[in-house]
């Protein structure tokens, strides 16, 4: 087991700054996700960590070890690409040892651990195979098989579930969680699906722009979000941000005439975070709104609303009694609520 | 139906009609002469079976034409492929400068013919030809290159080699730029050295280019008549006579087209087999994707 830090890294590419001194540490064993919008410096990450891209500043360390300036091979790691990078006229077996005779591992050892790994994966009947020959969900599982068979301590994976369809996607979520339960791997996952983030995550490791928004366990960047980024990035759907208004010493949603519930001191730009699925629709609310439109989804309906021109989503168990158009009055607990400040994102403590 | 299928055929009517004059009729009408005599004075020559062939057989031009285009391909073909394959693995890789690179090594083949041909005769030239000037400056004796026949086919292959590395490297260059460089990545990262990853995974990746190369440059070097025109026209005493310009000789220049007919058939018979031996033998060894 190996941990992996990086102290305020950075990588430009001339004038694009890809990556903006970022910090973070992996423990050993532990299984660290990489979440952000497309662009912004995930797979720059990963591959300053795999030693693909050298760093423009900052320093790498896996185990303890300083591997900025050291080649890929050197930093005991492996990878999965997005795009699997499986050697086209190579067998399934052959892509899976391929390290090991580059390493020049004895044949019986090589044999040992193919049908150990191939085993594992489920792909004993497929080694003969060339990748052409196999599903997206097969390929994705070689190329796993060809991180794991190095028993390298740490593993980096870049989107690896990308190109599979839903229920492969959700199967292979918990098989590579589970693998990487029981071998005790460190494992860098580059995401752009929270819903991956937040079910495979020990942390999450937050990125907007090259910089860091937040690095947190999936509870609490889904409890307390640290910028209105964040809350509007985690849950599905995000969580809704509504404007307030200072008229006098009280806050009102902005465009309403209702009171905000919420008295503190507050910057002059204002909103109030609150998720979908905390929002209760309730005779005595203090938010009137207006319904849009109902999506029903089986085990809940997603009710689109709005307040004084303000969009906002609720989250109802099975059948929403609602048809567009209903006038409504919405309400929610003030601690499942969060303030931010509107012009800067940062969260306003409560 | 019935009509969808006349349609059809009316579509590849115009094309079936240009490959039928130009290719079908032609070779046809080669294999018929190949059995009669040449015409005289505007009267169809007899009907003179085999013989055409038996001349062949005795034919001692014929013969060291045929022996010179087996020379001339194995000293061509492999040299030019290899060279093309390190041009483009150069060309290739990120360095400053591989943009001119690229269009240097491909000036050779958009060049005409007849100018490359020039080109090198100047070379070669006796007494003030460039490579005599360099040979002499540095004590040598001088030496008619394309005269003398011992060196006058080896000077011919020079150029040829010249001429094609650089075309084949354009479909190495596109082949190599198919290949994802995350292969390349995935290789590095396991430890395994440049060489190992050439020899492992980027040549079996480009056999099937290897394959359609090494048809085209056999088939290009049993063709070649141009060079040999401008340069040597098959001298000195046949040493540069290569198959199709021993052809266009004897129908062009002895007008003895039934002949001309009889030898025109074996370069094909050539021709087909070199191909046909290629797919079939190196296509067990190919990966095609
Ligand atoms: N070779 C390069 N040259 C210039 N800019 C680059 C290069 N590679 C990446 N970038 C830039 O760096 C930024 C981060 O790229 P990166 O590939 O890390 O994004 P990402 O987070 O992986 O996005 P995605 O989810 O779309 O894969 C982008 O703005 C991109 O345009
Ligand atoms: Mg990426």
């Amino acid at each position: 087991m190996s941990s992996i830090q990086l102290e305020s890294v950075s990588k430009h590419w001339g004038a694009v700054r890809a990556l903006d001194a970022i910090s973070f540490q992996a423990e050993p064993g532990s299984f660290v996700v990489l979440l952000g919008p497309s662009g912004c410096g995930k797979s720059t990450t990963l591959r300053l960590i795999a030693g693909l891209d050298t760093a423009t500043a900052g320093r790498i360390r896996i185990g303890g070890r300083d591997v900025t300036e050291l080649p890929p091979a050197q930093r005991g790691l492996a990878m999965v690409f997005q795009s699997y990078a499986l050697f086209p006229h190579l067998s399934v077996a052959e892509n899976i040892v391929f390290g090991l005779k580059v390493r020049k591992v004895a044949p019986g050892e090589r044999d040992a651990r193919l049908a150990r790994v191939a085993d594992l994966l489920g792909l004993a009947p497929l080694l003969a195979r060339k990748p052409s020959q196999l599903s997206g969900g097969q390929q994705q599982r070689v190329a796993l098989g060809r991180a794991i068979i190095a028993e390298q301590p740490v593993c980096l994976m870049d989107e690896p579930l990308s190109n599979l369809d839903a229920q492969l996607r959700g199967e292979m979520r918990r098989e590579i969680r589970a693998l990487q339960r029981r071998l005790g791997i460190t494992m860098v996952y580059v995401t752009h699906d929270q819903t991956e983030a937040m079910t495979m995550a020990d942390r999450v490791v937050l990125l907007r722009d090259g910089r860091i928004e937040q690095v947190g366990s999936p509870d609490e960047l889904y409890q307390s979000p640290r910028t209105a980024f964040a809350a509007g990035f985690i849950g599905a759907p995000p969580m809704n941000l509504l404007r307030l208004e200072r008229r006098g010493e009280a806050w009102h949603f902005a465009g309403t005439e209702a009171r905000a519930p919420w008295a503190g001191a507050g910057a002059d730009e204002t909103s109030l975070g609150v998720r979908p699925e905390d929002i209760d629709v309730a005779p005595d609310g203090a938010l009137p709104a207006r319904v849009d439109t109902v999506e029903y989804h089986g085990a809940d309906s997603i009710v689109a609303a709005q307040a004084g021109g303000q969009p906002f989503l609720i989250r109802l168990p099975r059948h929403a009694p609602l048809a567009p158009g209903d006038s409504i009055r919405v309400t929610w607990r003030p601690d499942h609520q969060h303030l931010f400040n509107a012009r800067t994102g940062e969260r306003i403590p409560a | 139906m019935r009509s969808q299928g006349v349609i059809g055929w009316l579509l590849v009517l115009p094309a079936a009609a240009l490959l039928a004059l130009f290719t079908h009729y032609p070779v046809v009408a080669t294999i018929v002469d190949s059995f009669y005599a040449t015409s005289r004075a505007g009267r169809p020559g007899p009907f003179v079976g085999l013989e055409n062939y038996q001349v062949m057989v005795a034919d001692e031009v014929f013969w060291k034409s045929l022996w010179n285009n087996v020379w001339y391909s194995l000293g061509t073909i492999p040299l030019s492929i290899t060279l093309a394959l390190v041009m483009a693995l150069w060309v290739n890789s990120a360095m400053r400068g591989r943009t001119w690179l690229r269009v240097a090594f491909f000036t050779p083949t958009i060049l005409p013919m007849i100018a490359v041909a020039n080109i090198w005769l100047f070379f070669y030239t006796p007494q003030y030809g460039l490579l005599e000037k360099l040979t002499t400056s540095l004590g040598f004796a001088t030496h008619n290159w394309l005269g003398t026949e011992s060196t006058a086919l080896a000077c011919v292959m020079v150029v040829a080699i010249w001429k094609d590395a650089g075309f084949f490297m354009i479909f190495y260059l596109a082949a190599l730029q198919s290949i994802p460089p995350s292969l390349a990545e995935a290789a590095a990262l396991e430890g395994a050295p440049r060489g190992y990853y050439l020899r492992r995974i980027v040549l079996p990746l480009l056999m099937p280019t290897t394959l359609f190369v090494l048809v085209n440059a056999v088939i290009n070097s049993f063709r070649l008549v141009d060079h040999i025109v401008v340069m040597t026209r098959g001298g000195p005493n046949n040493a540069t006579s290569l198959l199709l310009f021993h052809i266009y000789q004897v129908g062009f220049s002895f007008w003895d087209t039934g002949y001309a007919a009889a030898l025109t058939l074996v370069l094909l018979a050539i021709l087909a087999a070199a191909a046909i031996g290629q797919f079939v033998f190196l296509d067990r060894k190919v990966h095609y994707q």
